[in-house]
């Protein structure tokens, strides 16, 4: 009989509200399992506010608190603080919002946060979309892609927000980026987050197959095809923003492979999925000079 | 408009609704947040505008797209947002902005129930009161309510009007059942709507001052971009737009804000009247609980009792006249609304004391049903 390969100990119950294939709802599950039970959650309107159910059927069994949706970074500050101010130093604040409550309308309490270095770990479930609210545009959507507010008459042109170097701006001593298909190495981020004091920042690709017109079967292989494409790169970035590490162990794909499957692609021509692509590769280029420099550079 | 039923007939719903009217009344810019139950005007109009060269805008926040509109009205473009109730309390300080600098603006707010998240996907009306002083300072504003995808259309039209005529934001609100019901939209013939451009300043650039004292109060704000230099400002301002900490110019100022829609109210002010002439029992009801009032209406007269039924097109400002008038005729007035008596509170001090005002409030996520009315009715009589 093989071990198990992480921890058997269930902290998101059955009877979750979400929809199939969810990969936000895979990765909680995950993130949980990494952090225990010592752990408090806050929530701010996204799909999560929906998908823990309501009385007496939540599926999560840990305290959270449902915020306002601009408000999950200064909440946790302000959950923190009083933890500590009670004596309490072992119970792990866990922000967990979407890319909108994160890239959007969060960004200037996360950045507030981040900057005073508030001691948290903050985990953004990003499925490249408003979802919640029937799928709309955020500033996290890949361009090319459809959404309710970027018609295929008028797709996104805009590429996704780089949160990822917005947040190593802040020189907080954690940034990792994740993805469902590899829930070790998620779960080994989230625990790796909370042996630091500080703003920890950690961003899992996390497929909506309602959202991307996709098959649920297929969010975790497209969670997969996301990385191997070099579209979603996993990286950890530690020493306040000074290390970068990206994960290159893997056999690379097509970006069309990954783009041909998913329905907000669809009206996108072989033309324009090969241009993305050439952006994609020449985006993956820099982050490896970006790796190389930061290691070329004595005393860090 | 309603009454003129040679229009094309289509199926929308109150969302998509407000989306075709801000069209036809000339509205070109849209920045908005996606929040449950208004989302649909956003989609729509995502779809319609870069087709007729409109911008349309997803902002990060709610305060991006309330600062973005007040922006775009500023170049002299009829603009818009649509929200709910959260989002409606993030906005309130630039709402206070356009009031204090009046700049023209709509804002639609399709209520859920609350307070905070409260009820997302289920209808409200608590926003009434928040809609006339959720924003800080002594201000005038404009509010209307629709209960129909029809009156949707028709009052967003009145809506832009409203703000171009008094520069002023206007509110429109709508409930989650009047956002989201489909039903059928007679849409008149565009040379049938009456549409209200922005006036335009009749002096050269050098004798231009923005906020000249008029009689009509109302000021003259020539676009961006059109060779007028002048001053925009949150704070207390003379007539060039610059700040001033002179006290007379501030009083003057504040209250020409509020002067400027008060004095105009007659012209602002619709109610629709149903069965009141000879009515005893008086109900006031707005947005969607006015179509439960009216079958109540319908269903007393059967049983023999005289109701009738005040329904205010514009719930601020307040018609006071009407509601008086019809206090002095009636035995009693029930005000049903979905909220625990915002409206009740004001029909009791417009009536001042002549009649009973009795509340029926609801504020479960449930519509009130005509017979919650009837039975309050049959109680009172």
């Amino acid at each position: 009989m093989k071990p198990a390969t992480m921890p058997t100990e269930e902290l998101m119950g059955s009877g979750h509200l979400a929809c199939q294939g969810c990969g936000a709802t895979q990765a909680m599950r995950f993130a949980l399992k990494a952090l225990g039970p010592d752990t408090a959650l806050v929530i701010p309107a996204c799909c999560w506010a929906v998908i823990d159910g309501s009385f007496p059927h939540s599926c999560i069994d840990l305290p959270i608190y449902h915020t306002a949706f601009e408000t999950a970074a200064v909440v946790a500050s302000g959950l923190k603080a009083g933890l500590e101010m009670r004596g309490d130093t072992k119970t792990t604040v866990m922000a967990w919002a979407g890319d909108g409550g994160t890239f959007d309308i969060g960004l200037q309490s996360l950045s507030g946060a981040a900057e005073r270095n508030d001691d948290f770990i903050y985990v953004c479930y990003d499925n490249e979309a408003y979802m919640n609210t029937g799928i709309q545009r955020s500033s996290s959507t890949p361009v090319g892609a459809w959404t309710t507010t970027t018609p295929v008459t008028n797709y996104k042109r805009e590429p996704k927000k780089n949160m990822i170097d917005i947040m190593a701006a802040h020189s907080i001593p954690y940034i990792a980026t994740a993805s469902t298909a590899y829930p070790h190495d998620f779960m080994r981020k989230i625990a790796k987050a909370n042996t630091f004091r500080g703003t920890k920042y950690i961003q899992i690709f996390a497929p909506c197959p309602t959202g991307w017109k996709l098959a649920p079967e297929l969010s975790v292989k497209m969670a997969r095809l996301a990385v191997t494409s070099k579209m979603y790169p996993l990286l950890e970035i530690t020493d306040h923003g000074q290390k970068l590490e990206v994960w290159k162990d893997f056999e690379p794909t097509p970006i069309a492979e990954y783009m041909k499957a998913q329905g907000r692609f669809r009206h996108l021509s072989d033309a324009e999925i090969a241009g993305i692509e050439k952006d994609v590769e020449a985006k993956w280029e820099r982050l490896l000079a970006k790796e190389r420099m930061l290691a070329s550079i004595p005393g860090l | 408009m309603s009454n003129d039923h040679s229009g094309r007939i289509r199926m929308m719903q109150g969302n998509e609704a407000c989306a075709e009217g801000a069209l036809v009344a000339g509205c070109r810019f849209f920045a908005g947040y996606p929040i449950t139950p208004s989302t649909e005007v956003a989609e729509h109009l995502s779809v319609k505008f870069p087709k007729i060269g409109g911008r349309f805008i997803q902002m990060e926040d709610e305060i991006a797209a309330m600062g973005a509109i007040i922006g775009a009205s500023l170049t002299g473009m009829k603009s818009l947002t649509a929200t709910s109730g959260p989002g409606f309390s993030l906005k309130q300080e630039n709402i206070g902005y356009a009031c204090m600098a009046e700049v023209p603006c709509v804002i639609i707010n399709v209520m859920r129930g609350g307070p905070s998240t409260g009820m997302p996907t289920l209808p409200a009306q608590m926003d009434v009161q928040q809609a006339r002083w959720g924003t800080h300072g002594d201000h005038g504003i404009i509010v209307l309510s629709a209960s129909s995808a029809q009156e949707s259309y028709e009052q967003t039209i009145r809506a832009f009007n409203l703000a171009e005529k008094y520069m002023t934001p206007v509110i429109l609100l709508l409930d989650e059942i009047v956002g989201h019901t489909t039903e059928k939209v007679i849409i008149p013939d565009e040379s049938k709507i009456e549409i209200v451009n922005r006036r335009k300043p009749a002096e050269k650039p050098k004798d231009y001052l923005p906020y000249r004292e008029t009689e009509d109060c109302i000021p003259t704000l020539a676009p961006f971009g059109t060779g007028y230099r002048y001053n925009v400002t949150g704070l207390c301002h003379n007539e060039t737009g610059f700040p001033t900490n002179d006290n007379k110019i501030i009083g003057k100022l504040v209250h020409r804000l509020v002067k400027k829609i008060v004095m105009h109210a007659d012209d602002i002010i619709e109610v629709k009247k149903t069965m009141l002439d000879d009515a005893e029992i008086g109900i006031f009801a707005y947005g969607s609980v006015s179509r439960s009032a009216r079958s109540a209406v319908l269903k007393c007269r059967e049983m023999g009792i005289k109701a009738g039924l005040l329904e205010p097109k514009v719930l601020w400002p307040f018609p006071k006249k009407e509601v008086l008038a019809m206090a002095r005729k009636v035995k009693a007035i029930i005000v049903p609304e979905l909220n625990m008596g915002q409206m009740a509170r004001e029909v009791e001090l417009a009536s001042r004391c002549a009649v009973p005002v009795h509340k029926l409030g609801r504020v479960d996520g449930n519509p009130i049903d005509p017979r919650e009315i009837v039975d309050m009715i049959k109680g009172v009589v």
